[in-house]
């Protein structure tokens, strides 16, 4: 499977919502993730995509959006 | 000798101004002195700590000195081996300092301790966060001389905000462009006069004409339930008042010092009193050291309860560590009581705050959502957050032990 669509299985998991129609919405500002949605976002994204990313290395505004996340994610893996 | 306290007096701020102007001409030619930056830090360090506050610029050198030492020591280390019981070791060092400072008022009858300084928490944070993004190996290149200016540089060094040494060192590696110079330049010089207006008008008024009047008609007041009465509700929001006008007013020359240096330090408030639940209070309030315990110690401690699976359900995880996140604020503020009882209300609001956002995502339909409920939420917030700023005063102490 690839990175974009596994991504978008783990936020949809993780907020409860399908997220895959508003790709550039600000996931923090729309409140479906807080800091305890992006540690289990890490920890989801290291058990099922082995990308390792430590919490420092978690600034906010890089990942705030799917699309943003995704991008995030294919850079690192 | 004469000693200022940072910004405290329009002397402080002449001199500012005099010392920032070859700065200011210098930014604004595409130059930045190291020498002259380095030279006015000097000198506005030794207003703080000079003259007949001495022994905390001697505290404050060998403190430097020692976390220098351990985080320079720790980067070295970090290059070959990376073991988990030395960064936890590491960090105990960092903060033992700052603990020992904190403890001692409370074991030896509110005595401070000799190796304390005016900002030695601000510090304190700066090098712990650099310790442990070494760790995490997102900073790499630790440098001796950046870790030096990050930590004395003056603007923000007795009360923050709190910045961080990755976001720090690429604003002092470079020189902004003219254009954004004269921007940054505008925005420094309206905070400051915004500064002024918060602090010598409205915290003045707040604080110093009407705080004391209440508190002793509180104090004469006593007898009631609880010893509360009018007097300490009015007291309440004229603290809060005050709190918020005094360290945004000083946020805001700190901020704006900063900018006139081509920084761009993070602001520490932005509107916190019309946040919608408590949740979003805290990312308005005193934002960079919120900011900090969530980067620090909220996300990490959730991320280790995870990867140990130390509870089963994400929720109670979360819950455990509001409480223990706020505690730690709690105490970090001073180990009195009332502290650590603010800490300790913080941490449950903001488990019931999650526990409301959980109820209301899964009644979507059946909460009304609307103009009002919007001006009720921010009510109650604020209210909420006084009260809370009551018990962190010390008044409630004050009625109840004097």
């Amino acid at each position: 499977m690839d990175i974009k669509e596994t991504v978008l299985e783990i936020l949809n998991d993780l907020t409860g919502n399908d997220v895959s129609g508003a790709m550039d919405d600000n996931l923090f500002d729309s409140g479906l993730l807080d800091s305890m949605g992006s540690v289990q976002l890490l920890l989801q994204l290291q058990s099922e995509l082995d990308v390792t990313v430590p919490v420092s290395e978690f600034e906010r505004s890089e990942w705030d959006t799917p699309n943003k996340i995704i991008a995030k994610v294919e850079s690192l893996a | 000798m004469l000693t200022f306290e940072p910004y405290g007096n329009p002397t402080y701020f002449a001199l500012l101004g005099v010392a920032l102007l070859p700065l200011m001409i210098g930014l604004l030619y595409g130059k930045r002195s190291r020498l002259y930056e380095t030279l006015i830090s000097i000198f506005f360090l030794v207003l703080t700590f000079g003259g007949s506050k001495w022994t905390q610029g001697v505290a404050l050198i060998i403190y430097i000195l020692y976390e220098v030492g351990l985080t320079w020591g720790y980067a070295v280390y970090r290059r070959h081996k990376n073991s988990g019981p030395f960064f936890y070791l590491m960090v105990i060092l960092a903060i033992a300092p700052l603990t020992i400072v904190k403890v001692t008022p409370a074991v030896e009858n509110g005595q401070s301790s000799l190796i304390g300084f005016l900002g030695i928490s601000y510090l304190t944070f700066r090098a712990v966060q650099t310790i442990m993004e070494t760790r995490d190996g997102t900073l790499k290149n630790y440098n001796l001389m950046t870790f030096l200016q990050f930590m004395l540089f003056f603007p923000t060094i007795s009360s923050g905000p709190i910045d961080r040494y990755r976001r720090f060192e690429k604003d002092y590696r470079s020189v902004p462009s003219r254009e954004q110079y004269l921007g940054m330049l505008q925005k420094g010089i309206r905070y400051i006069f915004v500064g002024f207006l918060y602090k010598f008008v409205l915290a003045y008024y707040f604080g110093t004409m009407l705080m004391p009047k209440l508190q002793l008609m509180a104090m004469h007041s006593r007898g009631g339930f609880l010893d509360l009465s009018w007097p300490v509700v009015g007291y309440m929001y004229a603290y809060s008042a005050d709190l918020f006008f005094d360290f945004a007013g000083y946020s805001l020359f700190a901020v704006g010092t900063s900018y006139i240096m081509g920084i761009a330090t993070p602001m520490n408030f932005n509107q916190p009193w019309r946040s919608p639940n408590i949740k979003d209070f805290w990312n308005r309030w005193h934002i960079t050291l919120s900011f900090w315990f969530r980067d620090f110690i909220y996300m990490r401690l959730v991320f280790w309860f995870m990867k140990h699976k130390i509870f089963k359900k994400p929720t109670t995880t979360a819950n455990v560590t509001y409480i223990i996140n706020m505690l730690v604020m709690g105490f970090w503020h001073g180990v009195t009581w009332y502290y650590i009882a603010y800490g300790l209300f913080h941490g449950v609001a903001l488990m019931v705050n999650d526990m409301w956002l959980r109820y209301k995502k899964k009644h979507r339909k059946s909460i009304p959502h609307n103009g009002f409920t919007q001006v009720f939420a921010i009510f109650l917030t604020a209210n909420l957050v006084c009260f809370s700023f009551l018990i962190f005063s010390g008044l409630l102490n004050k009625l109840w032990f004097n």
